[in-house]
């Protein structure tokens, strides 16, 4: 039977799926045989569930044009990404190693500064960061963890080892469209579940709920618990309003809160005000209290920081963590992870350029339309040159404002980033299409790494921007155990 | 609770009832245009004024025709109690106390959304209509019905319960008034017929005929409609057991002293003997004035838990 996969090329990057045409890694094998046998109009009916169920299940996010915002369905490719268990645990070491070793360096960073005085890194850091707070100085969260969610980006390159690319320390989000991509696959593929060991991935909203308990400054047994949106405009709000669900606390928006004079929060409810422990914020830290930061904000709450600075209330992450989620810090990672653990990163960066070495921004310049240029403290894809697919006028922009800030720009080699087959077009024809990972870690009086993580793929052919905002879609993605016996 | 999810569990409710309500209103008023004489002039306008949108329609509308109220009261963005508009407000509110809400009750509130949205245009056709509405109906009854198997019977559940009551007392005295202006309007010689007509459909718009059959074993006439709808102590939507369902509620409430003290003010005003031998005009006044106590019920509500000053 001929069937549409015997026209997937394959390229000179990794495929997570196909080793050589017609031959999947072994992880994937199962499922392979699965849809390669799967019929167009079954491949079809199948698609149409899932855009049905996800529109159904209302999983959205918010795009913002000029036209208003706009709530669009979540972009779903019905096709997993699967990994194998044995390669997911080392990775897995390597997310836990990271995170703890970013904590030390944040709290460092905002009381003695060890790391600057040994020379290791340069006190630009601080300096230049946008997310350097000075109102955090001299403050030590319970447990050292400054950063308590992360979610750090892997990309594999073509030998097939993930590497870090970034990691998102302030509001990272993503982790309940992870847990609905499941959702959704059970609905989809029920047959390929029985055939096949996928690691579940339920137990996010347990361990964050955990996580989030371990940072009371009260000693209850139940702390109050909630998490801060800044409101139905938010591009996340679909991901605060279901998580606040899956633990089971109030979701609140800043005028929820109060700060009263004895530097505590409450909440306002029907019965009055309600002291509260822990805030799983999801508002930047510019937004969090128009007392310390943007006087206007209508989103925080006025004495936010104060009640934090007296230890009254425990902020997830806390004030001032995205310090450390910055380019330029994200190219001394590995000197950091050296400098307070001791060991060698379990996960490699991607080669990275600082522009503010001499030297290396010469390479940078001259080689603008090999590289990807990031400005240290943008996130989602925003504000970065890649130089293969851009203009002259572009490159010439970027040299003016390289030179103009060199502190503020770093440079990598083009990804090769992996691709995985992803049904594509009226006739769904399984095509590659690049992808990247985005677990997420936790750190509290424990540390806990999701199981995967969400995949994200470039929809559009030869793309490398994955995020949602800019055409990406994303994939359920499974761990895969293949040493032990199979489940029939 | 959060004051503000309070409230919007109260909206949601409030519009849930609403949608239905209005489906279910749109159904038997076409019913009671096919069965009055064609002497008898009834125009669908009637249906913007029973909802006092008299001016939001006519800013949007010159004609005054089936299909512009017909598509302003199921279609219509503007109009703030449209069945589309208030679609999604239901979802809005729930999208914001998703915490709360039984979850399956939100993926419920999506496909009744995305079932109303695809098929509009079966809505505003009148050969379709009927099948869209029920629909609509089906899908209200649906989630009320997950609401109320699944949610716990606390604080957020009472503010549910409240706005239900409310918008259903509300629409009750609307469709009331509504039917008496109507009876006080048809000057035919066939006068006892029409009365017949149009308090039936009041009737039904209610979902009440059959109880009303049973309950006061009399035939559909004003004299004995009005009461029923008004005072009847089991009927869900007479206007009596809704308010006592909202004191009920909010007996149940952190707090409820202040809010108790205006509602008993309005039960008894409520309960005040009124002769239903007359159906004339002043009559009509008093119905009009039930309207407007019903609707600072809002008010003693939102001051006592919505509005979070404390």
């Amino acid at each position: 039977m001929s069937s549409q996969w015997d026209d997937y090329p394959l390229s000179e990057f990794f495929d997570e799926m196909l080793s050589t045409p017609g031959n999947a890694r072994k992880p994937s094998q199962k499922l392979y045989n699965y849809l390669s046998k799967l019929s167009p109009g079954s491949v079809a009916s199948r698609k149409a569930a899932a855009e049905l169920a996800v529109r159904e299940m209302g999983i959205s996010f918010t795009v913002y044009t000029d036209e208003g915002n706009i709530d669009r369905a979540w972009p779903f490719d019905i096709i997993p990404r699967v990994i194998a268990k044995k390669q997911w645990d080392k990775t897995e070491a390597g997310l836990k190693q990271r995170l703890q070793a970013l904590n030390m360096f944040i709290d460092d960073l905002y009381n003695k500064q060890n790391i600057i005085k040994d020379g290791i890194v340069p006190e630009y850091i601080i300096k230049q960061s946008s997310n350097y707070r000075k109102e955090c100085e001299g403050m030590s969260p319970a447990y050292g963890a400054w950063a308590h969610v992360c979610g750090t980006d892997l990309v594999r390159d073509k030998d097939g080892e993930f590497y870090a690319l970034e990691d998102n320390l302030r509001v990272p989000s993503g982790v309940s469209y992870m847990l609905e991509n499941r959702s959704i696959m059970k609905r989809v593929l029920p047959e390929v579940f029985k055939k096949v060991d996928i690691a579940p991935i339920g137990d996010y909203p347990a361990e964050l709920f955990e996580t989030l308990s371990s940072l009371s400054p009260r000693q209850i047994s139940k702390p109050v618990i909630v998490v801060l949106t800044p409101g139905i405009y938010n591009s996340a709000y679909f991901e605060h309003a279901f998580l606040a669900q899956k633990m089971g606390v109030e979701l609140v928006q800043g005028n929820d809160l109060v700060v009263e004079s004895d530097d505590c929060v409450y909440m306002k409810t029907i019965a009055g005000l309600e002291r509260v422990d822990v805030i799983y914020r999801r508002i930047d830290d510019m937004f969090l209290d128009p007392d310390a930061f943007i006087p206007d904000s209508m989103l925080g709450v006025k004495g936010l920081m104060r009640a934090w600075r007296s230890g009254n209330v425990a902020l997830a992450n806390a004030p001032g963590a995205g310090v450390a989620d910055d380019k330029v810090v994200y190219a001394f990672v590995p000197q950091i992870i050296k400098y307070y653990l001791d060991q060698d990163p379990i996960i490699s960066n991607v080669e990275t350029f600082l522009c503010y070495d001499d030297k290396q921004r010469e390479y940078v310049l001259n080689n603008l339309d090999k590289l990807v240029v990031k400005p240290a403290n943008e996130s989602g894809g925003y504000g970065m040159l890649i130089g293969p697919h851009s203009t002259k006028k572009e490159r010439d922009t970027f040299t003016d404002l390289i030179k103009a800030n060199p502190r503020n720009y770093i440079a990598q080699p083009t990804l090769a980033l992996s691709t995985a087959p992803t049904y594509i077009g009226k006739d769904n024809a399984p095509e590659p299409r690049h992808l990247d990972l985005r677990p997420f870690v936790l750190q509290g009086k424990k540390s806990f790494v999701t199981t995967g993580g969400l995949t994200r793929v470039a929809l559009k052919k030869g793309s490398l921007v994955v995020n949602s905002s800019q055409g990406g879609g994303s994939k359920d993605t499974w761990i895969v155990d293949v040493s032990g016996g199979t489940k029939e | 609770m959060l004051s503000r999810v309070a409230e919007r569990l109260y909206w949601t409710a409030r519009y849930l009832e609403r949608v239905s309500s209005t489906a279910t209103l749109i159904t038997s008023y076409e019913n009671l245009l096919y069965d009055l004489p064609k002497n008898v002039e009834l125009s669908w306008y009637n249906l913007i004024i029973i909802n006092d949108q008299e001016q939001e329609f006519n800013e949007l509308y010159s004609s005054r025709s089936e299909r512009n109220v017909i598509k302003y009261l199921i279609g219509d963005r503007d109009n703030g109690s449209s069945i589309m508009h208030s679609l999604h407000f239901i979802r809005e509110n729930v999208r914001t106390a998703r915490d709360v809400i039984p979850e399956k009750a939100w993926e419920l509130i999506c496909e009744l959304s995305i079932y109303a949205q695809d098929n509009l245009d079966q809505g505003i056709k009148r050969r379709s209509r009927l099948e869209f509405l029920e629909n609509i109906v089906k899908g209200c009854s649906q989630i009320n019905g997950l609401i109320q198997s699944t949610m716990p019977r606390d604080a957020g559940w009472e503010f549910m319960l409240i706005g239900c009551n409310l918008e259903r007392a509300d629409m009750t005295s609307r469709y009331l008034e509504a039917g008496l202006a109507a009876i006080l309007q048809v000057k035919d010689e066939n006068t006892i017929n029409s009365q017949q007509i149009i308090w039936g459909s009041v009737l039904r718009s209610l979902d009440a005929t059959q109880y009303y059959l049973r309950a006061t074993k009399t035939p559909v006439k004003g004299q004995a409609v009005l009461p029923y709808l008004l005072r009847d102590s089991c009927f869900p939507k007479s206007i009596t057991y809704c308010v006592g369902s909202i004191i009920q509620s909010c007996q149940k409430l952190p707090e409820p002293e202040l809010a108790l003290e205006k509602l008993k003010k309005v039960e008894s005003k409520l309960a005040k003997k009124i002769d239903y031998e007359d159906l004339g005009d002043a009559l009509l006044e008093k119905l009009n004035k039930l309207q407007i106590m019903l609707t600072s019920i809002h008010f003693i509500i939102s001051e006592s838990w919505f509005i979070a000053d404390h």
